[in-house]
């Protein structure tokens, strides 16, 4: 994660790795090792209330507000879930709760990976978006409020 | 001497296949596999053409009209009734009550049945292998009567321990109420035996169609159930319409479920009389064009060769166990000695989840996570199962990119 770059410049960067991939096989080994090599998440932070409801698969997300940004860790013990949660981050976190919420991500579009965001109850990538953006909310509030 | 000569029925899945339209369906540039039937089942032409020609042709509401097509689609309504009697055994076709589906058959009997005979301290058995369909509607009535729910425990092989469910029975158990084929694990459970032992303790037995009646010759009055449901849609019909069976002893004697017309004999503000069986379960215009094309889709399944069938999917089973079973790491969920053509599986260190997608983007439609039972997954100590589920038009070249895919998966997840 490189934070002199807007998410929209680390949208484009995935973008730009995916449109080297001819086949579905290739991208989808390049989210699974994008999955593993996601930093595992401390068991601490391993519990009820980190989960996001709405996935098939468990999926534990954290945030932290630090100097006006926000930063997210996760864990999933799925790893294609867990490969696309890490792109999120790599897109969205160290970045203002304003710019968290006003991304639109067209990225997962342009990737060819929409079919996670449909709304059903085996595909989480909806869910995790929204939590990641209540989180963006929560502090922005908080800020507001100091 | 007059030579007589017996054609043998054969059994063609090749030209099976041809009657189900989607089974032609590409999905990510490849001919789709569809081994998701226990979810729903695909449908053959000759259903979605009834479907078509009914509002095409004679669509109106039921029942009360005078008019030719008000006649006419009554009486196609109507067929449906006889031709589910005929099809799981009732005596009769007052015993047959349109629902939505097998969960609202459930709900229906937790909901009359169920309020009217349980009482404080009152036992209802179900099993640890329960869609959440035939616990939840049992778990709402046991709080709202502080009666206690009882679970039959499921052995390492998904089967049923019967011994266990025998000590559970007692003088305070009024209904057992039990799947008939696992949806998860595809065991057939001995039912017919489950059924005299409740009996003998005065309990009510309800039986959980859903999965069975696409897979087993059905018969009501053999099995000696007193409710059984299922859905049309798993059983090649359309979505939307179900059954419940009643022995009419218990059914006349049942309040009554939803208020409305149809369900009335009559109306003043002072007082409602109700109607007779079947129609006091059927409140309101029905789901008249899918009632009238499941007549259809059961004639279908009949006037297909039963016996042949059943040989088809147990072939399908047992090559597919084997097939499977030789992947490393693989684990069948659900082994017990009577199964329907059904596999759930794991794989060890990858989630199901990551299975299914990668399936997915090979063609192969497979269901993935717990099944609606998450207390069984619990009992397995999985988080959920790939499950393959089988219908008469698979086919062996199926089986085999099932697990070339399953293969493939692995080797991309490890």
């Amino acid at each position: 994660m490189d934070e002199s770059k807007t998410i929209k410049e680390r949208e484009e960067e995935i973008t730009d790795e995916f449109s080297l991939f001819d086949t579905w096989e290739e991208k989808y080994e390049y989210i699974i090792d994008l999955g593993k090599k996601l930093e595992p998440l401390d068991d601490k932070f391993k519990v009820e209330e980190n989960i996001i409801k709405g996935c098939q698969s468990t999926v534990w997300l954290v945030s932290e507000f630090k100097n006006g940004k926000v930063y997210y860790k996760a864990d999933s013990d799925a790893v294609i879930v867990k490969g696309l949660i890490s792109m999120l981050i790599k897109v969205l976190s160290g970045n203002t709760p304003d710019e968290i919420l006003d991304a639109k991500l067209n990225f997962i579009k342009d990737i060819g990976m929409m079919t996670h965001l449909a709304q059903t109850r085996s595909n989480g990538l909806l869910s995790m978006i929204k939590q990641i953006k209540n989180y963006a909310f929560a502090f922005k509030s908080v800020s507001a409020a100091q | 001497m007059e030579t007589t000569t017996t054609i043998k029925p054969t059994f063609d899945v090749n030209v099976l296949r041809k009657d189900f339209p989607l089974l032609e369906r590409e999905v990510n540039n490849q001919l789709m596999v569809y081994l998701d039937n226990a979810a729903t089942s695909q449908k053959p032409q000759v259903v979605i053409d009834a479907l078509n020609y009914y509002y095409s042709n004679y669509n109106a509401n039921i029942h009360r009209g005078i008019h030719t097509l008000a006649e006419e689609a009554t009486s196609a309504y109507e067929a449906t009734r006889k031709t589910v009697k005929d099809f799981i055994n009732a005596k009769s076709t007052d015993e047959i009550i349109f629902t939505r589906g097998t969960t609202e058959g459930v709900n229906l009997v937790a909901y009359t049945w169920g309020r009217k005979n349980i009482g404080e301290g009152d036992e209802i058995i179900i099993s640890g292998m329960e869609h959440h369909s035939n616990i939840v509607p049992w778990q709402i009535l046991c709080n709202e009567k502080k009666a206690v729910l009882k679970i039959i425990p499921v052995s390492d092989e998904g089967e049923l321990l019967m011994e266990e469910y025998k000590n559970l029975l007692s003088a305070k158990t009024k209904l057992v109420s039990i799947v008939h084929v696992s949806n998860s694990l595809g065991t057939v459970n001995p039912v017919k035996e489950i059924i005299v032992e409740a009996h003998k303790k005065g309990a009510v037995v309800f039986v959980d169609g859903a999965q069975s009646t696409v897979h087993l010759d059905i018969d009501v009055q053999k099995m000696d159930c007193d409710f059984f449901a299922f859905s049309g849609h798993k059983v090649y019909g359309p979505t939307g319409v179900g059954v419940l069976y009643g022995k009419k002893t218990i059914l006349e004697e049942m309040p009554v479920f939803m208020g409305g017309g149809e369900m009335i004999k009559e109306v003043t503000f002072e007082k409602t009389t109700f109607n007779e069986l079947p129609y006091k379960y059927e409140a309101g215009t029905p789901n008249i064009a899918d009632t009238i094309a499941l007549k259809v889709a059961l004639d279908y399944v009949s006037e297909t060769k039963k016996e042949l069938v059943r040989n088809h999917e147990n072939d399908l089973l047992k090559y597919a166990t084997e097939q499977l079973s030789a992947i490393d790491g693989l684990r069948i969920i659900g082994t017990a000695k009577n199964k329907v053509s059904l596999i759930s599986f794991v794989i060890k260190n990858i989630h199901p989840q990551d299975i299914g997608v990668l399936l997915d983007n090979q063609g192969i439609a497979v269901r993935t996570g717990h099944h609606c039972t998450q207390p069984l997954m619990k009992r397995f100590g999985v988080p959920g199962t790939v499950r393959a589920s089988f219908a008469m038009y698979n086919t062996k070249e199926e089986v085999d990119r099932l697990v070339t895919g399953v293969k493939k998966a692995i080797k991309m997840l490890t």
